[in-house]
């Protein structure tokens, strides 16, 4: 067992939030069409605010926190916040644009210690990049910013989110991350937005893009062991946890709102009312997150899929059930394996369903 | 015997998890684990007290250990947690300003 495994196992069994992803802005400067946010900056919290849920999140026992947005540079006091965290000893990495880092910023961040900054990238190309970002100029500005950072030495992923506009581009992605020596990362996953409007989901791959995605070891390594059928399930898939959300992570947004994941928007408190020890301990969503096995699941507890699928509660909360199945991830089990997952075997019978139950409501009009 | 004073690098992230300390070096992102032992010796490395009274007042008051033999143990881990960059190791207390000996002609 790697160390980082046994790290995760060790907080899971006494409760230890590792880590925490802290959005101390939802504002931004660019407004990418699939963002699941609405950008709005009412109700932030203030810097001290702020610096006292990090003292809190350091006596809880988080080691890992990232620090994002919205942009969360456009916050005047986002160096204070990042100085404060790594006082405290956290292992910050920052999500960014870094469409505001300059020189002096990027020496800031080497200095404090930043772990690791990720950076979206959506085309090699202006015109693409621009046109998600909505922001003429994005591109130039962005990259300009990650080689002040490479410059510094430090650590940088560009994190490429696939959608059906940017597919196509990303080889080119991949290839301007080792130009300028970052780490590439690719994401297929296309959110609804916190508000719960699904329009953004039209950007999402189709099938037949998401199959060449996941038929490319250049994006996904080893086809054959990426794309190899799931083994039996097992005890260990039914009596184990869907995910690290509310075991050992959690989300904090802008407004003090205290959530199991970023994409499991499901309030559990706010900071500005309970301490985040209390909200983290007793909240009566968390407890309920932290109670479901992979046997309690609906549907998904019976599927082929479930000791391997990447199955997300916080898209399944969001489609109504949390114990329920992310489409999603059903979609993405199947075009990597091949084999339907229960819940579309179970939709496929429904409709067939439907449509005998059709032929039964025309048979006295035949008779 | 030199005494040695003992720094906490900042350049690592740090956070105690049942007893250990967990480490994170910024540099190179390697994780280590520090045992009961060496997580009293890093928690006392404030770069003023000496490491032979760290050793005397944290290590042989807490474990039976001779205090030349925890001494040397103590000096061997603190020599490997500064190649990895988690501790600065210094023959004099952090704060303290010398010249540069080629700044005193």
């Amino acid at each position: 067992m790697s160390l980082m495994s046994e790290l995760n196992q060790r907080a899971l069994q006494r409760g230890i939030p590792l880590s925490v992803h802290l959005d101390v802005t939802y504002r931004c400067n660019e407004r990418c069409e699939h963002c699941y946010l609405d950008h709005e900056g009412d109700g932030e919290m203030t810097t001290a605010e702020i610096k006292n849920i990090l003292d809190q999140l350091a006596a809880g026992g988080v080691f890992f926190l990232t620090i994002s947005g919205g942009e969360p540079l456009i916050r005047r006091d986002c160096f204070e916040i990042i100085e404060h965290a790594r006082a405290l000893r956290f292992n910050v990495k920052l999500k960014t644009n870094a469409v505001m880092i300059r020189e002096k910023e990027a020496r800031r961040l080497r200095e404090l210690n930043v772990e690791q900054v990720q950076i979206s990238v959506y085309s090699h190309r202006e015109q693409l990049h621009d046109g998600i970002t909505k922001r003429p100029g994005s591109l130039k500005r962005t990259l300009a910013g990650i080689r002040l950072l490479r410059a510094q030495g430090l650590k940088v992923t560009l994190a490429n989110v696939l959608m059906k506009g940017n597919l196509q581009d990303s080889e080119g992605v991949r290839r301007l991350a080792a130009e300028v020596g970052a780490h590439y990362t690719l994401d297929p996953t296309i959110t609804p937005m916190m508000s719960g409007d699904t329009s953004v989901l039209r950007l999402r791959l189709p099938f037949d893009q998401l199959q060449s995605v996941f038929q490319d070891p250049n994006l996904v390594g080893d086809v054959a062991e990426f794309c190899a059928p799931p083994p039996p399930v097992d005890e260990d898939a039914l009596e184990g946890y869907p995910c690290s959300a509310g075991h050992t992570a959690c989300y904090v947004s802008p407004r003090g709102e205290v959530y199991p994941c970023v994409q499991f928007p499901i309030t559990c408190g706010n900071l500005r009312e309970q301490s985040f020890a209390d909200i983290w301990q007793n909240s009566p969503q968390f407890l309920e997150v932290r109670s479901i096995r992979g046997k309690d699941l609906t549907t998904c507890s019976s599927c082929n899929h479930l000791g391997t699928c990447t199955r997300c509660p916080g898209l399944a909360w969001m489609e109504g059930n949390m114990r329920g199945p992310s489409t999603a991830d059903c979609e993405k089990s199947y075009v990597r394996t091949g084999i339907a997952s229960a819940a579309m075997l179970a939709r496929a019978n429904s409709r067939v369903a439907s449509i005998a139950s059709g032929l039964v409501q025309i048979r006295p009009f035949a008779a | 015997m030199n005494e040695k004073y003992i720094t906490r690098s900042n350049a690592v992230a740090a956070r105690e998890l049942a007893g250990e300390m967990i480490i994170m070096s910024a540099a190179d992102s390697t994780l280590f684990s520090l045992n009961e032992t060496a997580t009293l010796i890093w928690q006392a490395a404030d770069g003023t007290t000496p490491l032979s009274e760290i050793v005397a007042l944290r290590i042989c008051s807490e474990f039976e250990v001779a205090p030349d033999e925890a001494y040397r143990d103590a000096l061997a881990l603190v020599n490997d947690l500064e190649r990895h960059g988690i501790l600065h190791v210094s023959s004099r207390p952090a704060g303290e300003t010398y010249l540069e000996p080629a700044k005193i002609a």
